[in-house]
């Protein structure tokens, strides 16, 4: 088995915020990330597929293919965007970054061709990351 | 949904690698330029991994200012700036990067009730740096 992982770099603008809770909790609990006009960072999403070698082709997955599906299903529909008004998962969802590691892998999941996604991983910055291996 | 939530954290500290138990020139033989009497420094890079469901009415693992509290006034507010020597816990224990990653776990898993730990990761320098699962095999 090899494993095989794509890098790629993304700009969104989120804010966190739960209808079900009153303002004070939200505030508590959220903190700044509370602030309705949101804020932004610069996302590095790494997607690690697995597969065996084809002895034809000496590929795991044809990263043409690999990066194309990633464009199309996360990067066009995310980069530059706010997450909560734009992005359809975060109309009910809070767009934190464990949430979005798991949008990511389901958006993936079934566009992949012969390789079987690994893990997802989502950088919100340098210092902060969520992995997600698709575990219920 | 099972989730990974990795946070990292910088701090300096000074350590000499000298073991008691070995004589002057076996000290110096295994651990060089690490031996010299004065200590040394490094910019360690702490990477704590936690795991658990994401609480659907917060989106997340655990709430980062709860991790970041425990980590500052458990761990960094311990090691930063300070000589790892003087330390209680190395004492008698060599103040390898090995043996700092298992101390900050211990402390981690015996204190941290917010999230299940899954590794601790530390960078002595950006060229080497150590994993402890509390014996498990790190998860790739």
């Amino acid at each position: 088995m090899v494993y095989l992982t794509r890098k790629a770099e993304f700009s969104a603008s989120h804010y966190y915020h739960n209808p079900d809770f009153t303002p004070e909790e939200n505030l508590r609990i959220f903190g700044k990330c509370n602030n309705p006009n949101g804020h932004g960072h610069n996302y590095t999403l790494e997607v690690t597929v697995k597969g065996e070698v084809d002895p034809r082709s000496g590929f795991v997955v044809d990263l043409k293919q690999l990066k194309e599906v990633m464009h199309r299903e996360v990067l066009d529909a995310m980069d530059h965007r706010f997450l909560n008004k734009e992005v359809p998962e975060f109309f009910t969802q809070i767009p934190t970054t464990e949430n979005l590691a798991i949008a990511v892998w389901q958006r993936l999941e079934s566009k992949l061709q012969k390789a079987r996604l690994h893990r997802v991983r989502v950088y919100e910055t340098a210092d902060l990351f969520v992995d997600f291996y698709g575990e219920a | 949904m099972k989730a990974h939530l990795t946070r990292r954290y910088h701090f300096s500290a000074s350590h000499r690698l000298h073991s008691a138990e070995m004589s002057p020139a076996e000290n110096v033989a295994t651990y060089g330029k690490c031996n010299n009497p004065h200590g040394h420094g490094h910019n360690y890079t702490l990477e704590v991994t936690v795991s658990g469901p994401v609480d659907p009415s917060t989106g997340m693992v655990c709430n980062l200012v709860d991790l970041d509290g425990f980590v500052e006034r458990e761990v960094l507010s311990r090691y930063r700036l300070e000589n790892l020597n003087s330390l209680q816990e190395f004492a008698k224990v060599v103040p390898t990067t090995e043996n700092l990653s298992v101390e900050i776990y211990e402390i981690l898993q015996r204190g941290f009730q917010k999230a299940h730990l899954e590794v601790v990761r530390l960078e002595e320098t950006m060229m080497n740096s150590f994993e402890y699962a509390g014996g498990a095999e790190p998860r790739k």
